[in-house]
């Protein structure tokens, strides 16, 4: 329990004194001091499902990219198609290499005709930065602006309500990965209907400078709702009950969209992107293991690493596992061969040399609340 | 601070010991509990089995975290808690209480002399963890 930061100093974001005023437990994750949880995971994580939760995800990483070619670049680099985004709409995408590996994931937002945000994950913010800035294109101008864009998310079936009373602008008529501008709490933000919960409610980008008041407006005014700051720790379960993948977890360099079920995001059509051939070569070769969704029969609680098994034989590895305060069993994703992967099959796994029941079900584990509509 | 009862027995480990005669009820202190975070699942010897003083005899599962569970002294399992497997999170709310986790016959009732004080375990946890 001891705190080895390493070598590098720890990068905070404008709230970390906050969390640790409020008492949160702080770790370090993805080179960033954060707020593992305040009150307990499990008592978040139920929070954000029955009334709301704050989290900081300040540690997020924002690139912008503007000018007339903005799109062919965003093309290149994405596997989803670009083209198709309005402005004021956002979609989910990867960043492939050339062999069709993922260089991460992230959410593209068309902020103007020709301006694009990039939202990636705090891990990869370097490593992305070089990937896109040397694989763009045309006349397309880059700014990492991470560092000067704090971002709040407001999670939860009463966000919806809480961010109306503060907002300066209507927010019920954001739909489902749409934004909108607008002063939060007198704060200028770009109002996301977005998440990693798999509940209804919305992020918040702001300058650096302008988090702290938000934060505070935002506890205050959601009080009456049972408002409660969330951490990493109930962030990681909540996204797990929805099967949202977790960069470094579920999916990374090893790994290609195709079998991670991010087969969605990946659009061949719209023409050239970086890893398209690969992608298309295994699609046509047939994919040979899927990531899945299990639940353990009994309550030993599966985790990143441990082998998955399948009639005593070990067929894959658990990518991502814990208790699921929701469905309230244990749970985890895993890549199996495609043979094992429908919902129903047997599997097991190695959980301190004894072999624990499993079975692949249906995911979401828990059902999804986002505002689809 | 977290509670350290003065009548209990301590391990580095953060275990606690009750003795009850040549029995000891065993448990995780309320320091460990609070680093643990929730707990989730327990796994406990079977009545009967042999434990050794600090060697592994189970496991605690926080949402988070596994951490092995130490023995405080040698003997042999007489009880388990039955209601862990349902309630884990006794352990929690209630860890020197309803969350003990068994109770051993001890082999060797001197093995008491070598766990720590609560004096000595709370300068121990002093200061740690956060």
């Amino acid at each position: 329990m001891t705190d080895t930061t390493g070598e590098t100093p720890l990068k905070r974001t404008p709230l970390r004194d906050v969390h640790v005023k409020a008492g949160a437990k702080m770790v370090p994750f993805g080179g960033w001091d954060m707020p593992v949880q305040y009150t307990g995971i499990i008592d978040e994580h139920r929070a954000v499902r029955r009334g709301v939760g704050l989290f900081d995800i300040s540690h997020m990483g924002e690139f912008e990219v503007r000018g007339p070619d903005a799109l062919a670049a965003v093309q290149r680099l994405c596997t989803n198609d670009a083209r198709t985004l309005e402005i004021g709409q956002v979609q989910y995408a990867a960043l492939c290499y050339p062999e069709g590996g993922i260089v991460d994931d992230l959410t593209v937002y068309r902020l103007a005709a020709d301006h694009y945000m990039l939202v990636v994950n705090a891990s990869n913010i370097d490593k992305d930065w070089t990937w896109v800035t040397s694989h763009s294109v045309g006349r397309a101008e880059w700014k990492n602006v991470s560092d000067e864009t704090a971002l709040l998310a407001v999670q939860g079936p009463k966000a919806e309500a809480l961010v109306a009373r503060l907002a300066d602008r209507d927010v019920t008529g954001i739909h489902y990965y749409r934004f909108a501008r607008g002063a939060v709490a007198g704060v200028p933000a770009l109002i996301s209907r977005t998440g990693y919960t798999g509940e209804d409610g919305f992020e918040l980008y702001v300058a650096a400078g302008g988090a702290e008041r938000l934060w505070a407006a935002l506890i205050e005014a959601g009080r009456p709702d049972g408002i409660q700051p969330i951490g990493l720790g109930a962030r990681d379960t909540l996204r797990l009950e929805m099967k949202y993948a977790l960069y470094g977890n579920d999916i990374d360099q090893t790994t290609n969209p195709l079998e991670a079920g991010l087969g969605w995001v990946v659009k061949p059509a719209k023409g050239e992107f970086i890893g398209r051939e690969a992608i298309e070569a295994l699609r046509a070769r047939g994919i040979p293991r899927k990531l899945v969704g299990f639940e353990m029969v009994e309550r030993a609680v599966p985790r990143h690493g441990y082998r998955l098994l399948s009639g005593g034989a070990p067929v894959g590895v658990v990518t991502s596992g814990s208790f699921g305060p929701s469905v309230e069993r244990s749970i985890g994703m895993g890549y199996v061969p495609s043979a094992q992967s429908a919902v129903g099959s047997e599997l097991a796994v190695e959980i301190r040399g004894t072999a624990h029941g499993a079975r692949v079900v249906k995911t979401p584990f828990y059902p999804s609340h986002t505002k689809k509509a | 601070m977290a509670n350290v009862p003065a009548e209990l027995r301590y391990t580095r480990e953060h275990e606690w010991a009750k003795i009850e005669g040549d029995r000891a009820r065993i448990g995780i202190t309320a320091f460990a509990q609070e680093q643990l975070g929730d707990v989730v699942f327990v796994e406990l010897p079977k009545v009967g089995a042999k434990v050794t003083a600090m060697k592994t005899f189970g496991v605690v599962e926080s949402v988070k975290a596994v951490s092995d569970l130490f023995a405080p002294v040698s003997g042999e399992v007489v009880e388990i808690n039955a209601e862990l497997p349902k309630k884990p999170e006794l352990v929690n709310t209630d860890p020197y209480g309803q969350g003990w986790m068994l109770v051993i016959r001890m082999a060797n009732p001197k093995d008491v002399d070598g766990l720590m004080s609560a004096a000595d375990y709370e300068k121990l946890t002093a200061g740690g963890g956060h």
